[in-house]
């Protein structure tokens, strides 16, 4: 699995780190999407699709 | 010239489902069901007579809010505004009513105040108010407590106003303004003065602000943003009306419906109590469950788009039914049932979708898992002290909800 970012686009509701803590992240100053992780783990896999599908602002590309 | 045979004059669009079924204050209007699958698209008209696209089905709906060219400004031509309530006419628009680039600029002012480990960081503090009011309530034991007014209502108003730095003497002005906003038994012309009377408030406090900046989000607004010249005074202000407002009805209103449905679906409560761990999720199905956004987000199209086979106008109007799309069945399998541990909950849009989709979810998330776990640990025997056809239910409200909710225990 590869992760992407459009992180221009995110709105900073941060869904993301709710569903995948260990491999998103908020920036300090603007709440702005960080990855922690861009080939994470397969325990990992389904979290990560799980945040690209809510994600509101369609920042998160997942190719696997 | 021969006079074609007058036609019959078509038939004005129906307005809104806003109704209710019979006898279920939970469900969404039964209409959408009908329109989900014969006229997903379809045209309502609007109080004030105008014409609007209503869309009902998941898919377009996540469609149309996920698209820029769907425009959130209010003052573009067919924006559908009539039939709005919440502060649609202030004089400053507020971010929400915005488009980028400025909508982004404003809004990336105070994302980070909303980010998920700075309201995680909150959670003690939000757990401590609601013990306060918590103990308050239970020495009232005996006698029928409205529970909007005594927790549903002040736990968002004294964290909104943690949040904005509203000084500890000022909390029961703050508190009996934002009551009165809220309330039903007021006249039109007491709750417009309150409206008025809070507008004038947030003014002296930014001003008093802007003197001694403090370290909460007006503060932090004026200093980083203001002082700059990124914006003015007035900005400031309109930030602060729409935190308020935007982080205050909305709980309060989630707040009274999720305890009243846990009140009245005692095996759901009791498997909750058993396993906390399950609030989580709870929450998030009692949102898509509720949707107490009742008649919106709305958009105005700025080209020609089509949508589900349908092609809408530029100029042309769109509201969103997200009760309706969060009871799809396409999405969500048996939708009419209330299931905590439903795994797709999370996809529901009650908090919106696209790039507006609410700024405040973490904090509405926290502040609903906080006080729902602590009714249920303190609380068990807690039931309505009225039938629940006598409960006032917001059914005239954009914001759908209970007025009051008399409680025992
Ligand atoms: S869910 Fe999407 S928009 Fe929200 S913080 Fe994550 S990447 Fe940004």
């Amino acid at each position: 699995m590869n992760i992407t970012l459009d992180a221009d686009k995110c709105c900073a509701a941060g869904q993301c780190v709710l569903v995948a803590p260990e491999v998103f992240d908020q920036r300090d100053e603007d709440g702005i999407v960080v990855l922690l992780d861009a080939a994470p783990p397969a325990d990992q896999h389904d979290a990560v699709r799980e945040a690209a599908a809510i994600c509101p602002a369609a920042v998160i590309k997942v190719d696997e | 010239m021969t006079p074609s045979p007058a036609s019959p004059a078509p038939a004005a669009a129906p307005a809104l489902p806003v109704q209710p079924p019979q006898g279920c204050p939970f469900d969404p209007p039964a209409e959408f069901a009908r329109l989900r699958t014969e006229a997903p698209l379809s045209k309502i008209s609007l109080p004030d007579g105008t014409e609007a696209w209503l869309a009902t089905r998941y898919a377009d709906i996540r469609a149309i809010l996920g698209d820029t060219r769907f425009s959130s400004d209010t003052t573009r031509p067919g924006y559908p505004l009539s039939g709005m309530t919440g502060g649609a006419t202030t004089e400053h628009r507020g971010f929400i009513r915005m488009d980028p680039p400025e909508h982004t600029r404003l809004r990336r002012m105070v994302t980070r105040e909303f980010m998920v480990k700075r309201v995680e960081a909150m959670r003690p503090e939000i757990q401590r108010l609601t013990d306060e009011l918590c103990d308050a309530m239970e020495k009232r034991a005996g006698q029928d407590v409205d529970l909007v007014e005594a927790l549903a209502l002040p736990v968002p108003s004294l964290v909104i106003s943690l949040l904005l730095g509203v000084p500890y003497d000022d909390h029961e002005l703050f508190q009996r303004l934002t009551g009165t906003l809220l309330s039903r038994t007021v006249t039109h012309e007491e709750r417009e003065g309150a409206r008025e009377e809070l507008r004038s408030y947030l003014h002296r406090l930014v001003s008093a602000k802007e003197a001694a900046p403090g370290d909460d989000i007006l503060g932090r607004l004026i200093t980083e943003q203001q002082v700059p010249g990124e914006i003015t005074h007035d900005d400031v202000v309109a930030f602060a009306a729409l935190l308020l407002i935007a982080g205050h009805e909305t709980t309060a209103n989630m707040i009274g419906l999720s305890a009243l449905t846990l009140m009245r679906d005692r095996e759901t409560a009791d498997r909750l109590r058993a396993e906390p761990a399950l609030i989580r999720g709870a929450v998030e199905e009692l949102l898509r469950f509720h949707s107490i956004i009742r008649n919106g987000p709305r958009r105005a199209a700025t080209e020609d788009i089509e949508i589900g086979g349908q092609l809408i106008r530029a100029g042309e109007g769109v509201v969103v039914a997200v009760p309706s799309a969060n009871r799809d069945p396409e999405v969500f399998a048996d939708p009419d049932a209330l299931d905590v541990c439903r795994p797709n909950a999370q996809h529901h849009v009650a908090f919106g979708y696209g790039i507006h989709q609410c700024l405040g979810q973490a904090l509405a998330r926290v502040e609903l898992q906080v006080v729902i776990g602590t009714l249920l640990r303190r609380f068990p025997e807690m039931r309505p002290a009225v039938p629940v056809d006598e409960i006032p239910f917001r059914s005239d409200m954009a914001i759908y909800g209970c007025h009051t909710l008399p409680v025992t225990w």
